[in-house]
This record gives structure tokens, C-alpha cells and sequence, in this order.
């Protein structure tokens, strides 16, 4: 455990955080103070809890990564049931938490003196020839390798709640309640098609709801406004439209020609099966962010840029004291700006290219606090035992090599990662979309129309699934695929169809500057064959 | 194309936009726009009145008509850039810099703050003599400060003296 000054912020000067009613979760056996509201993992860190898990080789402390459920950094044995992802269960007065790799916890493992050993005895890929000669042998010490690792406690609760099956036809579905769903159900939905929108979060407005600043783009787009405001801005819309029906807490786990399966949870014991069948489903499930490649980067205190805004924009919580941000995206130059308003200090950024990456008006506001931006410099390595207590960062030659002998420590508790974000695709592989590698738009992603209908017919992606850019883009292309699903179903007519018209205009104009020059270029790439006029 | 300002994160003498005249800086006070580069933001343009602002597309970097600005303050309240400064000349010498504030604790009128340049460097001290209450403007503050009128075009940030 670390000291921090406080572990909850009582006051910000944008968000005014309601906390929940207090109670009280056991963390190892020890009592924890926590807010309903707040997810195990927020609350583990207020308390001070940095190692969350050990590696499953080397029993190295692991910390949270991403906070949303995405980086599996974080599971712990929660009532009973293992490999639960603290950062998306909530607390419950009571609640037992345990650690689940490690002896006696993940904490203090005794393990992890055979950290220097281990290689020798077991080099790496050893489990798949030692211990083969007899099954019995082999049974024995997979289940000891198991418990070893800390991966296979057998659940010591089964789920006993009930689950029924519910059956939905609707003209369309909507996968993801961020800005880009949101504008498609909304923009399908006012023209009169029956929507379904569901979010596997208990709140709408995927990334918005940690945004705490005011945005770019046009007003039309509700640039000036706060990113949190947006959301519930979208969010009333959608209410205000009687044919759209929201489901939270309901994730869609495949789709299968134009159907798809989804798991609503209604309570810690009822949950529902929904077998959805949509005329047109649009995927709007956002991004991950990625990590980068440096000494230590798996530390307790090395952060998505994401996962410290989720912590301390969402739950109030401080992650440390002083950070250190690598990358001068506006991922990157927005968080430093909000973690001085949490106020927390920030070292320095650092960015491996020769400029700063993001807007030059988010770099200035920081820079006018008097932080330093070292662009041509990387981090080399993040120093700490247990959790991070500084980092060593380098200059680059043009060969992207760093300088020897211009090393420089900087003193910090924590490390936030700000290189990008890559689709959150899964779904559209599954569903049979082609897909491509297209480094443009931030990783895998499918093949599309100009109406963002991807290769399988009827099946439309919006916002960051389609290729990462920003909350503006999502929303002009949910309104895009809105539309084109409304129109293409008979819904409409002509107003619809020029208001379609209008709606491809704009995100034209919206990507015209040099900004927008590099998604274009990957749009290029990844438009269908159809489409080629050559 | 210089970018300059990309490596460093702030804009020197030579990269400024073009001053409004001394005289219109005495009339009152003066927005001045310290936004560059091409960015997909409009808010500003959009927000005025008076058509100061000139953007040919969404793209463009906004250009003030100090002529037509009438200093409303529409543009300041809501520029996601924090780029925009209402500038004054006064009669007594002094200079008055408005800047857009996000932080606690709030400033009020009368509050003594130190002076920072586009570096985040020390240039003086300062005293708040006006300020737009953050609940007033969805938590932007807008906060006067009075400086020497030599240091109008390099204050650009302030903090509590504590
Ligand atoms: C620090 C930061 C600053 C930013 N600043 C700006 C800015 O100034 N201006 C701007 O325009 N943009 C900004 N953005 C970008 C913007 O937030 C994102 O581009 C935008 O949120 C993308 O919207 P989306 O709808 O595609 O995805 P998301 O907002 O990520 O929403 C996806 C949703 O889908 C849900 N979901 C995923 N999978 C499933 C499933 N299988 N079943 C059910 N639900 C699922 C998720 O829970 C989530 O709610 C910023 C982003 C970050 C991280
Ligand atoms: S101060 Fe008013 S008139 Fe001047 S540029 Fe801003 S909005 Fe326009
Ligand atoms: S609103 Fe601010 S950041 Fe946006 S273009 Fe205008 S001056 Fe630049
Ligand atoms: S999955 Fe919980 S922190 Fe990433």
C-alpha cells in the first residue's frame, strides 16, 4: 500500500461528485471504507491498494490498467467468484475482495523470491514438456501450476440467480451508448424507426462521461461544451424519442445474420438473455487504449491516460501525487490540464516525435502552468519496487534511438500511457466483416461504404470502432448511419434522404484540415470495392 | 510552414498574431486570439456578434477585426482552447489581461495573483480587479487581471499568491 495525501478529492472545480451511501468491503479479510457507486477497483485505490494481481510467470506486482474493463489487470476473487474484473463490478456493503495470485496475497507474495530462479528450473514453455509422461502426472501438476499462478481457484460460489430468455425484434440495434451510438439511435429513432440502444455500462456516454472539458469542433456539434454535458445532453434526446428503447447494463456477446445475443443484468441475482432480432444493427463499441513498450511498464502506477481520467473525473480519486504523461496527443495535453485541476503534478510530457502530437491549444494551457513538453524524448524505464517511484526518460537521435548520456530520472508515483486508442473490433470479426490494418485509423478496422455500412449487409459501425478520431466524428457519423438505416428501412423520405446528403457534406468539411488529412488517407484504404469509382 | 510553436508548446514574439493598435487598445478592452493552427474548431467564430472573427472554413485559425470586435466577451466564455484574451490599455499606465480560470480556489475580485508568460515563467504580480463567477459560465471563470501595460501581451496565466 502507498501514502497519498488524500484518497478522494472533496472538491474540483468542475465536477461535483456525489458520492453514494458508505459502506464497508473487505479487502483480504481487512475492512475497506467505499461509496455505493464506486467500482471495487476505485474504491481498493482510494484505500491506497496498488497491486492488484502478480504476472502470471514472474509473480510481479500488477496494478490496474485501463479501468474499463478491458485490460484484465485488475481481477481479483470477488464473493467467491474468481477472475472478476474489480474495475467493472460495483461494491456492496460486505462484499469480500480477495487477491487471488500470490501467498498469502498479491500484496506481500512469497512467491516472488523465486522471481531470480524460476527460468532456470522452468525456462520458458516448460509446461508443455515437462510432466507429460503419465496423464496422472501431468493432472497433479497442472492443478499445482494453477494454484501456483494464481489462476485457477475453482469458483467457491456458483451463480444461483435466475436467467431468462426475452425475445426483441426492433428495426434497429445500436451496440454502444458513446457518442456515436447515442447520435445513430437518436438520428434513426426521429424519423421513426424502432431502436434498440445498448450499453454494457449502467450509465450512457462511453468515454464523455470523464471528459470534463469544454470541446472542439463546431457548435453545431456542441463544441464549447463540456464533454460530460454532451452526454447528457445526447441522453435526454434519446428520451425524448418514444420509439427508442434504452437498455444499460446489457452486453452484446455475438452477432449471428442479422441477430444478435445479449446478457441484460437486472440484478446481483437476475439477468436476461436477449435474443435481438434487428433489420440493421449499428456497432458503435469504441476503443481500448494501447500501452507502449518500455523497462517496468507492467509497475503498479503505469496508467492508460483513460484509466487515471476514469479514477479521477468518474470516482473522485487522486492516482497519486506528482505523474508523469507519455505522449502529446490531446489524450495526453487534456489529462495533464485535468489532473492540475484535480490538483496533482505533472513532471513532464514526453513525446517520442519531434512536435507535440495534439492540438497546439492544449499544449500552451499547459505549458503556461509551467509544464515542461520534451518532445524527441521516450521513457526508457519506470523505477519502483512495488509501485512506481519515478522514471528515467531519454533523448532521441533521427534514428529513434535514444542518446546515451542524456538520460534524466524524474521523480513521480505514477506513469500515465497516452499513445493511443485501437477499435474495440471483437464483434464485427465475429460478425464476418472484412477487415484491414489500417495504421491511420488506429488498428483493425472494417471495410466500409460511405455510409459507414460495412462488407456484411445492413451491419453499419460508428465512432471510434470505424477508426479512432474524436467524439465530433462519432457523432456526425451516428448521425450518418442513422440516417442511412432510417432511409434504406423506408422511413423518411425525402427529408431524410437530404438531411443524409447534408450529414456526408459536413463530416467532409469537418476533415478537411490537415488533421483530418490522415483519416482521409485511411479511409482511403478501407473503403469497400464497391465504392472505387476508378 | 515554421513549427516552431509544435516543439515548444508556446508561441514567440515573431509567431504572435498582428497587435491591435494602440489606440484601439485604450478605446476597450480587445479580444486576441492566440490560436495558429489548423484545427477543427469553431466555437469562437460562431459565438460573435459582431462578425470580428474570420474563419473561412472550420479548419481555418480564427483572425480578429479589431475594428469590429466590440469586446463582449462572447468568444472568451466559450473557447475550448483557453486562446482568447481580452486586452486593455488603460488611461493610468496599467494594462488589463482577461483570461479564462478552471481552478481552485476560485479568484475574486481583489485577490493578488502571480503572473506567468506563455512559458509558465514568473513576470511579476498582479491584482484581480474583475471576475465572471465560475457558476455564471458553466465553471470557466473569467478573471481581469490589472498588470503593468508592458506585460498585456505576455501574461497569459495566473496563480494565487498563498
Ligand atoms: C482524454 C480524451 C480526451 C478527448 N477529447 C476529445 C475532444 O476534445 N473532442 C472530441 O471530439 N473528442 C475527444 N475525445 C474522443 C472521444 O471521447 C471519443 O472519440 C468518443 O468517445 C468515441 O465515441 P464512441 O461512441 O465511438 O465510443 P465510446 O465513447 O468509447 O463508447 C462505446 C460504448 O460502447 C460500449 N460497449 C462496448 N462494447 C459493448 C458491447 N459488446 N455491448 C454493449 N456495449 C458495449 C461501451 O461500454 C461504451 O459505453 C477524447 C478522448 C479521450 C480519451
Ligand atoms: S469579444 Fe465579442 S465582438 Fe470581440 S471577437 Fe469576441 S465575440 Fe466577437
Ligand atoms: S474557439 Fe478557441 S480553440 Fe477554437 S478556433 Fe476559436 S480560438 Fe481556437
Ligand atoms: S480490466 Fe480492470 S483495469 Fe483493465
Amino acid at each position: 500500500m502507498v501514502k497519498i495525501e488524500h484518497g478522494r478529492l472533496q472538491e474540483h472545480p468542475i465536477v461535483d461528485f456525489k458520492r453514494g451511501k458508505e459502506v464497508t468491503i473487505y479487502f483480504n479479510g481487512q475492512p475497506i471504507k467505499a461509496y455505493e457507486g464506486e467500482t471495487v477497483a476505485a474504491a481498493l485505490y482510494a484505500a491506497g491498494v496498488r497491486v492488484f494481481s502478480r504476472s502470471f510467470r514472474w509473480h510481479r506486482p500488477r496494478g490496474f490498467f485501463c479501468a474499463i474493463g478491458k485490460c484484465s489487470a485488475c481481477m481479483m476473487e470477488v464473493d467467491g467468484i474468481p477472475n472478476v474484473r474489480t474495475c467493472k463490478v460495483y461494491v456492496r456493503d460486505g462484499m469480500q475482495v480477495r487477491t487471488q495470485s500470490g501467498l498469502p496475497d498479491a500484496e506481500k507474495d512469497v512467491f516472488s523470491i523465486f522471481d531470480d530462479v524460476i527460468d532456470r528450473v522452468f525456462p520458458h514453455g516448460s509446461h508443455y514438456s515437462k510432466f507429460t509422461t503419465s496423464k496422472k502426472a501431468r493432472d497433479f501438476m497442472v492443478k499445482r501450476m494453477r494454484k501456483f499462478t494464481g489462476f485457477g481457484n475453482p469458483p467457491r460460489a456458483v451463480f444461483q440467480g435466475k436467467a431468462e430468455v426475452e425475445e426483441i425484434e426492433t428495426d434497429v440495434l445500436v451496440v454502444g451508448g458513446g457518442p456515436g451510438g447515442m447520435s445513430a439511435a437518436i438520428n434513426a429513432g426521429k424519423y421513426g424507426a424502432k431502436v434498440l440502444l445498448v450499453d454494457e455500462n449502467p450509465f450512457l456516454g462511453g468515454q464523455l462521461i470523464k471528459q470534463t472539458h469544454r470541446f472542439f469542433g463546431s457548435a453545431k456539434e456542441r463544441a464549447g461544451t463540456r464533454g460530460i454535458r454532451i452526454a447528457g445532453i445526447l441522453e435526454e434526446e434519446l428520451n425524448n424519442i418514444e420509439n427508442i428503447e434504452v437498455r444499460k447494463e446489457t452486453r452484446v456477446f455475438g452477432i449471428y445474420n442479422g441477430e444478435a445475443g445479449a446478457y441484460q443484468r437486472l440484478n446481483d441475482d437476475e439477468g436476461k438473455l436477449l435474443r435481438i432480432r434487428a433489420k440493421k444493427i449499428v456497432v458503435a463499441t469504441g476503443a481500448y487504449e494501447r500501452t507502449l513498450i518500455f523497462e517496468n511498464n507492467d509497475l503498479p502506477g503505469v496508467y492508460g491516460a483513460g484509466g487515471v481520467q476514469t479514477l479521477m473525473n468518474v470516482y473522485g480519486i487522486k492516482p497519486g501525487n506528482t505523474g508523469l504523461i507519455v505522449g502529446s496527443g490531446n489524450v495526453g495535453l487534456i489529462l495533464t490540464y485535468q489532473l492540475m485541476q484535480a490538483g496533482v503534478n505533472v513532471a513532464a510530457i514526453v513525446e517520442a516525435m519531434p512536435r507535440i502530437g495534439g492540438y497546439f491549444v492544449h499544449a500552451a494551457k499547459v505549458r503556461r502552468l509551467g509544464v515542461p513538453i520534451y518532445v524527441r524524448h521516450t521513457i526508457l524505464k519506470a523505477i519502483g519496487r512495488k509501485s512506481v517511484e519515478g522514471a528515467v526518460i531519454a533523448k532521441l537521435d533521427d534514428r529513434w534511438q535514444p542518446i546515451p548520456g542524456t538520460e534524466k530520472e524524474i521523480k513521480c508515483d505514477f506513469i500515465c500511457v497516452a499513445v493511443g486508442l485501437s477499435p474495440t473490433h471483437e464483434l464485427l470479426y465475429q460478425a464476418g466483416c472484412e477487415m484491414k490494418f489500417v495504421p491511420e485509423l488506429g488498428g483493425i478496422v472494417p471495410l466500409r461504404s460511405k455510409f459507414n455500412e460495412t462488407s456484411v449487409k445492413g451491419l453499419y459501425v460508428a465512432g471510434d470502432v470505424a477508426g479512432i478520431e474524436e467524439a465530433t466524428a462519432a457523432i456526425m457519423e451516428g448521425r450518418i448511419v442513422g440516417i442511412h438505416a432510417a432511409v434504406t428501412l423506408g422511413y423518411g423520405g425525402e427529408e431524410a434522404k437530404k438531411e443524409l446528403e447534408e450529414a456526408v457534406r459536413e463530416i467532409e468539411e469537418f476533415r478537411s484540415g490537415p488533421f483530418g488529412e490522415r483519416i482521409v488517407n485511411g479511409l482511403k484504404k478501407c473503403t469497400l470495392e464497391s465504392e472505387v469509382v476508378s | 510552414m515554421s513549427l516552431g510553436y509544435l516543439e515548444r508548446g508556446y508561441l514567440e514574439k515573431d509567431e504572435l498574431p498582428p497587435f491591435p493598435s494602440e489606440e484601439r487598445l485604450k478605446k476597450r478592452a480587445v479580444a486576441y486570439i492566440e490560436c495558429p493552427q489548423p484545427i477543427p474548431c469553431s466555437p469562437c467564430f460562431e459565438s460573435c456578434p459582431s462578425n470580428a472573427i474570420e474563419m473561412k472554413n472550420i479548419n481555418d485559425p480564427p483572425k480578429v477585426d479589431y475594428e469590429k470586435c466590440t469586446g463582449c466577451m462572447k468568444c472568451i466564455r466559450v473557447c475550448p482552447g483557453l486562446a482568447i484574451f481580452m486586452l486593455r490599455l488603460r488611461d493610468d499606465g496599467m494594462g488589463e489581461v482577461t483570461l479564462q480560470y478552471e481552478f481552485l480556489p476560485w479568484l475574486k475580485k481583489g485577490d493578488r495573483v502571480k503572473l506567468y508568460n506563455r512559458k509558465g515563467e514568473e513576470v511579476g504580480e498582479g491584482v484581480v480587479n474583475w471576475v465572471l463567477p465560475p457558476e455564471r459560465n458553466d465553471n470557466t471563470s473569467l478573471v481581469r487581471v490589472e498588470v503593468p501595460a508592458e506585460l498585456i501581451f505576455e501574461v497569459r496565466a495566473v496563480k494565487p499568491v498563498r
